[in-house]
């Protein structure tokens, strides 16, 4: 656990659409919005639904488990305060709710299409992170499609 | 037809450090491209431009240095490199409804001294989902889909590979390209990874530099030096959930498919044309992912089968579909696809550095991922 410091939240951008979602993040929650009208899950938290556009929602629970789309693997230090950390992997995760985000994989695995994956959270000075793990961490890489 | 056509351009040379200001780059583009098209700084009534996080110069800047008297029309941007082919045609509808008559449309930039767009924070809502967890460059995203794109279409290294070798071929040829060196693909495949898949080579490269063209109303043009470059189409698409700011990309549902799969009807529909009356294409290619999306998304390959084209000798310029004629930004250097266009341009009036036989047709595209541009420019007939 963590609590979202006025610092932290500078530093990553956090606005009014964004601050339930990161402080959710600091108590170990998914915070997601659903459409009133058209039920859909949507991600980034944002005014309206982009499925149907209807302004506002409500907040749920995600489930935290999802399937991997796709994914990359950094290996140059694009962004130098990530130099002690490479090689590492993103993934873009299709959640069970429908909506898709962006995580780093953790640990690393070999990804592949539709590998499951779950969510957990790794506090930081100020701000806590989303990372994906492999569901079933035995079932991942060995003889599976790359 | 809309009444418009490119009848000049003009470049600086690109490099590592022009140690000039971006308006001096600017205006000696805008100069060569307006002399170029036969024409006097004073005859220009209209100027378009883009720029990323403020890396350019306004249009009312280069208008002052180019002490033009009047403009009737300046558009200034803030986009990427899906503007490029969007300006054009923009500038060729104000051409021809007769809102300005000759109208510069220019990309300057320090892009490799200066701020350069590889690794800068982009502005809008989604970044704080992308910087803080080491997703933070245009490079990541595109990978992301080219990944999805190989999957979907059971493609790989071996053909972004045949891209990468295909325009350092042309940009051997070309006196403006950057990287000029040949490359071969065992080298290729020995490059390291910078994010997987990608490798250095799949990576457009970032130059100081400046390029323009004029687009002027075609009766106008039919009086310059050079053969006008017809504006017969043009068109922009942002699919569904574009995303909050450029890098946003997870509201978009197929990442195997980008905006020229889009607009692909509404391009061609209005020129008359077909894919299949493509004679030459310059696709944007910030990296090698794009140009297989790009040649299957309009129609010039089949799904799939893009690669295989390319590796056969296909967009070759004795292939049937030369393209990215002049190495491509990932070769002759990373002008956010202004130079894709004033390459296009001068397949089409025939004074190419490598020319492609066949050049009557030409379809150009400018961006990558959820938004785009394009245009069809052809001869005058």
């Amino acid at each position: 656990m963590s609590t979202l410091t006025p610092a932290a939240a500078d530093w990553l951008g956090v606005d009014p659409d964004s601050r339930s979602f990161w402080e959710g993040l600091c108590r170990h929650e998914l915070r997601l919005e659903a459409c009133d009208t058209c039920a859909r899950v949507r991600f980034p938290p944002m005014p309206a639904c982009p499925y149907c556009g209807t302004v506002g929602g409500r907040e749920r629970e995600g489930s935290g488990r999802g399937r991997v789309y796709s994914w990359i693997r950094v290996h140059r230090a694009l962004l130098p305060e990530m130099a002690d950390q490479l090689p590492y992997t993103i993934v873009t995760v299709t959640l069970d709710e429908g909506c898709r985000m962006v995580g780093r994989l953790d640990p690393h695995v070999d990804p592949f299409d539709g590998m499951a994956v779950a969510v957990h959270y790794v506090d930081h000075d100020g701000w806590t992170e989303l990372r994906f793990h492999a569901a079933n961490p035995w079932a991942a890489g060995a003889g599976e499609p790359r | 037809m809309t009444g418009a056509a490119i009848t000049g351009v003009g470049y600086t040379p690109f490099t590592a450090r022009s140690d000039r200001s971006v308006l001096s780059l600017a205006r000696e583009a805008c100069a060569n491209a307006v002399a170029d098209a036969g024409l006097t700084p004073a005859e220009v009534d209209g100027m378009a431009s883009f720029s990323v996080m403020h890396d350019s110069v306004p249009c009312v800047a280069v208008a002052t240095t180019l002490a033009i008297p009047e403009l009737r029309l300046a558009i200034d941007l803030d986009l990427g490199g899906q503007a490029a082919c969007a300006l054009v045609w923009t500038a060729a509808q104000a051409v021809a409804a007769g809102q300005a008559r000759h109208v510069v449309v220019f990309r300057a930039l320090n892009g490799r001294s200066g701020p350069r767009v590889g690794t800068m924070r982009f502005a809008g809502g989604g970044g704080q989902y992308r910087y803080p967890i080491g997703y933070g460059s245009y490079l990541m995203y595109v990978a992301m889909w080219a990944r999805r794109f190989l999957l979907e279409t059971g493609q790989g290294e071996q053909e972004m590979g045949a891209v990468a070798l295909a325009q350092r071929a042309y940009a051997g040829a070309n006196d403006r390209a950057y990287r000029r060196q040949p490359l071969t693909m065992e080298g290729y495949l020995a490059e390291p990874w910078v994010v997987e898949p990608f490798r250095g080579s799949d990576c457009t490269v970032e130059v100081d530099g400046a390029c323009a063209v004029v687009v002027s109303a075609l009766d106008a043009a039919r009086d310059g030096p050079v053969p006008p470059a017809v504006v017969a189409s043009g068109a922009y698409r942002a699919g569904g959930r574009p995303g909050l700011d450029i890098g946003d990309h997870l509201g978009w549902e197929d990442y195997s498919r980008n905006y020229t799969s889009l607009l692909r009807d509404e391009l061609f529909g209005r020129a008359g044309l077909r894919p299949s009356d493509v004679e030459v294409a310059e696709i944007y290619d910030c990296f090698t992912s794009t140009v297989l999306m790009g040649l299957e998304g309009l129609g010039l390959c089949d799904r799939g089968g893009s690669g295989t084209f390319v590796a056969g000798g296909g967009t070759a310029i004795d292939g049937p579909m030369p393209t990215n004629t002049h190495g491509g930004l990932l070769a002759e250097g990373y002008l956010h696809g202004m130079n894709t266009v004033t390459e296009a341009a001068l397949q089409v009036q025939g004074r190419a550095t490598v020319q492609a036989p066949r050049h009557h047709v030409c379809a150009v595209t400018s961006g990558a991922n959820m938004d785009g541009s394009a245009l069809v420019l052809t001869a005058d007939r």
